[in-house]
């Protein structure tokens, strides 16, 4: 058993030793780091590489077709924006209303416990789970039909535990002295939630949005489930017409497909030039996630910038 | 608790005070006044039967070692407490002139905020500009005309002496400003909706020794517009401040009189030794 150590070299001995340990830990984590950085570098620039000759204007604007070279992600693309905006209209309100709720309104007893753990929970259930609720439920029970609609809301519900999750977790971290602050000047339940809670939790709850936005945009079980279609050489009706009153929702009911069901189809056909095709898609649908994840980033800096406690 | 006590009490306590005051001078007019008020956290029982007078543009320090139950007491009066499940109060804190208890279930918490104000330790800015930070609780209630606004805002700034200092600045956060400074953006806050009494819980702990002072003058000062029960666990600060002190120990006020008489002549032992250093 060493004593304590005494005298200066004693004391330099140990904390050579210390650092020792730093240097190793640092090193591990620039390992790990590299794993997991290299990985994912190396799938996107061979996806590139591999779709390369196909990263062109006509892909955007083409439908798919039966020879590669012909084929596009037209109405992929379209169908995924269209997809990802039903899904954010009904995410987000019913999101962020259960998540205030439960933080700022719910009585703390067990049945709001059960609920809290349900809904930690919904989040880990495999989406193919929410594609069978969904055929079940918008396609027969509500007779939705194969629709966007019926897709986005399938998408809706599998975010809707990210967001909540999202916005209580932004809502624990306004400091308790300000939440009281707003008591104390006589601010009812509501307006502290509408003046303070709800805008000091934003930066907290887009990022839950677009996180819980980026995971949906490559969901495919679940859309597969609910019968999207693989190949769709049309567009769904325009959301703005000609005639009154102008705004049609007619595009709700259309048959789709998006993104990764398009790479799905093309990566099962047996021609090398298809492949092409799949990893160009696979590319475009990696950088829109990073796209809205950047957003994410940018707009939480935005906004975090003006709230400090 | 009726006046004929308080005169006695006084009375006693001033009886030998030095620097000498006013014998018989009887006790400013009331504006609160806690009746046998006990409040319990869950099964924990933070303050015991406590027995308070509030005086009218007087400014009464609460005093005591941590976990006394200073802070309980101050937040009884804007009924802070109801915002947390499981607290419980026993008995009546009565406001003047209109006799209101402010702890009966049919009085609405927020009506009772809506007249008391309050000053937290911490400076609590909203993440809004300096303008909003003041205008809130006109916004609360519904003010919306611009001119009215920005007259009280500017009248609140002055009366907490923040107004020269950010009349050009109306527009930057209210986070911008030094502590001492965001802590008298609070106090405009809390004075812009004219309450009747103000509470300060220990306003100065998170400040240095000048913004403690400039804090402590403008204390001194707002006496004359709002009645002012401010918690200190500084006792300078409150021989400084106030006219009247209680010392609470335990969930209970040991002593309470004139502050100049409390602390040159004790009656009890134990505030003796609290205030002289040898305990606390």
């Amino acid at each position: 058993m060493a004593a304590i150590a005494q005298n200066a070299a004693e004391i330099r001995a140990l904390i050579g030793k210390g650092r020792r340990w730093d240097t190793i830990f640092v090193a591990l984590g620039i390992i790990c780091l590299g794993i997991g950085l290299l990985t994912f570098a190396t799938l996107f620039f061979d996806m590139a590489i591999d779709g390369w000759s196909r990263l062109n204007p006509e892909f955007f604007t083409q439908f798919p077709s039966r020879r590669a070279g012909q084929a596009g992600i037209l109405s992929a693309w379209v169908g995924t924006t269209l997809v990802m905006l039903v899904t954010a209209f009904f995410a987000v309100p019913l999101g962020i209303g259960a998540g205030v709720y439960l933080e700022e309104y719910a009585p703390k007893h067990w049945i709001t416990d059960i609920i809290e753990i349900n809904i930690t929970n919904l989040a880990g259930v495999p989406s193919i789970v929410y594609g069978l609720l969904a055929l079940g439920l918008f396609v027969y029970a509500f007779g939705l039909g194969q629709s966007i609609l019926t897709a986005g809301l399938t998408l809706a519900l599998l975010i809707l535990p990210i967001v909540i999750v999202a916005t209580r977790e932004a809502i624990r971290g306004i400091p308790g002295v300000i939440r009281e602050g707003a008591y104390a000047l006589g601010a009812t339940r509501w307006q502290t939630v509408k003046d303070h809670i709800v805008p000091y939790s934003m930066p907290g709850i887009l990022t839950g949005v677009i996180i819980g936005l980026s995971r949906a945009i490559g969901e495919t079980a679940p859309i597969i489930t609910i019968g999207a279609l693989t190949f769709i050489a049309f567009l769904p009706p325009a959301p703005i017409t000609d005639v009154a009153p102008y705004i049609s929702f007619e595009w709700l009911t259309a048959p789709f497909t998006v993104m990764p069901i398009q790479m799905f189809n093309w990566t099962s056909r047996p021609e090398e030039a298809f492949q092409h095709n799949a990893a160009a898609a696979g590319f475009i649908l990696v950088l829109m996630t990073l796209t809205m994840n950047g957003l994410a980033i940018w707009l939480r800096y935005r906004l975090r910038k003006h709230i400090k406690w | 608790m009726d006046s004929t006590t308080h005169a006695t009490m006084l009375g006693s306590a001033t009886l030998n005070a030095e620097p000498p005051v006013a014998l018989n001078e009887p006790p400013p007019p009331l504006k609160a006044e806690s009746r046998n008020l006990s409040f319990h956290y869950g099964n924990f029982q933070a303050l015991k039967a406590v027995d308070l007078p509030v005086y009218e543009h007087k400014i009464t320090a609460l005093i005591g070692p941590s976990g006394c139950g200073k802070s309980t007491f101050l937040r009884c009066f804007n009924r802070m407490h109801d915002l947390y499940a499981g607290n419980r109060y026993d008995g009546q804190i009565v406001l003047q002139p209109d006799n209101t208890d402010l702890l009966a279930k049919d009085v609405d918490p927020i009506e009772v905020r809506m007249r008391i104000g309050m000053v937290f330790q911490k400076p609590n800015p909203f993440p809004k500009t300096i303008y909003e930070n003041v205008a809130y609780g006109l916004r609360v209630r519904g003010v919306t005309r611009k001119n009215l606004l920005d007259e009280k805002v500017e009248d609140s700034l002055r009366s907490a002496a923040l107004w020269e200092e950010v009349k050009n600045r109306m527009n930057e956060m209210g986070s911008n400003l030094s502590g001492g400074q965001q802590q008298r953006l609070c106090i405009a806050r809390a004075l812009a909706t004219d309450p009747e009494i103000l509470l300060f819980d220990e306003p100065t702990s998170a400040l240095d020794p000048i913004a403690t002072a400039s804090i402590e003058e403008l204390v001194s000062e707002l006496k004359s517009k709002v009645t002012i029960l401010i918690v200190t666990h500084n006792m300078q600060q409150a021989a400084r401040v106030s006219d009247y002190t209680a010392y609470m120990y335990i969930g209970q006020v040991v002593e309470f009189g004139r502050t100049d008489a409390l602390f040159f002549k004790p009656r009890k032992k134990e505030t003796e030794d609290y205030i002289t250093g040898r305990f606390g």
